[in-house]
């Protein structure tokens, strides 16, 4: 296997400062949906000033740079405890570039480790081999203001009148964007797994924010859902920054998993508008970035 | 877009209302998390005693916090290794976690602001009345555009918690924020978290 830090410090640059071309292209029509003069618009406007700022400056987007999430879909043979090495020492040159703050904190001492490493689960890391010769990357930077805004439901919900079909997860979304409000940075973008445990639900929820802005699921019933919960959570009115608004969810994307016969889990990982995630391809010596 | 001066006299304060966008130039200090909780377990509650520099920072924070303003915010800096620091992102924290706190604080110090970002509970907003205080609202994300504003980084208090933890002083020129919890008891996050209850009940109820 080929020597990758360079390529996946570029990775990281690019998903921390560069704001992906579909998500900017989103927040520009969200702009035109708000009244001329509202703090809404203002702060959209903002926004956007900001992402172009970043992508000039090569600065980060947002301070909170967040848990670095990597998907390594790698050809066969390769060795994963290799490319873990490569990837840290690429995510510990990006926070001394600062590219990245440093957000690793051990959880007892409440020391910060400095690097943005510690332990096997700092950065998160995902490995999963294919069938061709590509090595594909795709980094989530997850801040943690959206991250704390994240739920998970166990159905049925009394209290929503949720119960254990489409219908019920609804609900049970609509639920956790009202409890949102604007803390996770509105307007948002919503992972939503439905099923597994507690554990692979919550990662399939984040997995699905790899889905490209337009990119519906390829189940037509859940396409329906991610469109109906899109509308829906705008009607709510919390609007950017929770300013109040016509803007408050940018897109839905909804997955599903196998379940156990008594489980039920809805989990929903709320992205802020900063959805900085970026994909590296590397086939031969040939690399590109999307 | 108003300038306010900081520190802020009472009588600036008393004529803000909530929607008033305002931008803000003098000295600041970074504050989230660790600094609020070290704030009030050592000198406001005092369930711990001071230890190491703990009373050095504090003699030096007072008169900063006078009439002054905290920012929830943890920067990325550039220049750690020299000590030439410059703040190259520097957007703003939620501010929910320290409403256990930040009343005290407020009452504490005298704080004329906080500046935070998704708003804050019913104890904030009764210190913002009787101290009298702001909220003031920056845009959450747009980290290197407030970044520019920070003109200058005049030191920094307890750097050992970290660098997203720490307190920066720095000094700003036109920074901008909006009012969204005044000294009268109005709160735009009251008022939109209530208008929003009242859509999703509506929705919930729609097969």
């Amino acid at each position: 296997m080929p020597e990758i830090i360079e390529y996946i410090l570029e990775l990281v640059r690019l998903a921390a400062t560069d704001l992906p071309p579909d998500v900017e292209i989103s927040l520009r029509q969200a702009v035109e949906q708000e009244e001329p003069g509202s703090a809404a618009r203002g702060a959209l406007e903002t926004i956007l000033q900001n992402v172009a700022l970043s992508r000039a400056n090569s600065t980060p987007i947002c301070q909170d740079t967040g848990t670095p999430i990597f998907y390594v879909q790698h050809p066969e043979g390769w060795s994963t405890r290799k490319m873990r090495q490569q990837i840290e020492a690429a995510v510990a040159e990006a926070t001394q570039r600062a590219y990245l703050r440093p957000n690793s904190v051990d959880s007892l001492t409440g020391n910060n480790t400095g690097n943005n490493l510690g332990g096997q689960h700092f950065p998160t890391i995902h490995f999963e081999e294919v069938e061709d010769d590509t090595l594909t990357v795709d980094l989530i930077l997850k801040g943690g203001g959206c991250e704390n805004v994240g739920a998970q439901y166990s159905l049925p919900n009394t209290s929503l009148g949720a119960g254990r079909d489409l219908a019920g997860v609804r609900k049970v979304v609509l639920d956790a964007v009202h409890k949102a409000q604007g803390k996770g940075c509105a307007p948002g973008i919503l992972g939503v797994a439905i099923g597994g445990d507690r554990g692979s639900s919550y990662l399939a929820s984040k997995e699905v924010l790899v889905r490209q802005m337009d990119e519906p699921s390829p189940d037509p019933e859940l396409a329906a859902l991610e469109e109906r919960l899109t509308a829906e959570s705008n009607q709510l009115g919390i609007g950017p920054m929770g300013f109040g608004g016509k803007t408050t969810v940018l897109s839905t994307k909804i997955t599903s998993l196998n379940r156990l016969p008594a489980s039920y889990f809805v989990s929903v990982s709320y992205m802020c508008w900063a959805y900085r995630r970026r994909r590296m391809t590397l086939q031969g010596d040939q690399v590109s970035y999307q | 877009m108003r300038t306010l001066q900081l520190p802020i006299q009472e009588e600036d304060i008393l004529s803000l209302h909530v929607g008033d966008p305002v931008a803000l130039c003098g000295v600041m200090i970074t504050g989230r998390d660790a600094v609020h909780k070290w704030m009030v377990d050592t000198f406001i509650k005092k369930t711990r005693s001071p230890q190491g520099d703990d009373l050095e920072v504090y003699a030096a924070l007072k008169p900063l916090l006078d009439g002054g303003v905290i920012y929830h915010c943890g920067p990325v800096v550039s220049g750690l290794d020299s000590g030439a620091y410059r703040l190259v992102a520097a957007g703003p924290t939620t501010s929910i976690r320290e409403e256990p706190y930040q009343g005290d604080v407020m009452r504490h110090f005298r704080l004329r602001g906080v500046i935070g970002k998704g708003g804050m509970g019913a104890k904030t907003l009764a210190a913002c009345k009787e101290v009298p205080g702001v909220y003031l609202h920056a845009i959450g994300g747009a980290a290197s555009l407030i970044a520019q504003t920070v003109v200058k980084v005049l030191g920094v208090y307890k750097l050992d918690f970290g660098v997203p933890e720490a307190m920066w002083v720095i000094e700003v020129k036109y920074f901008p924020a909006v009012v969204t919890m005044d000294a009268h008891g109005e709160s735009l996050h009251a008022v939109v978290e209530a208008q929003s209850r009242a859509a999703l009940d509506n929705l919930l109820a729609q097969p």
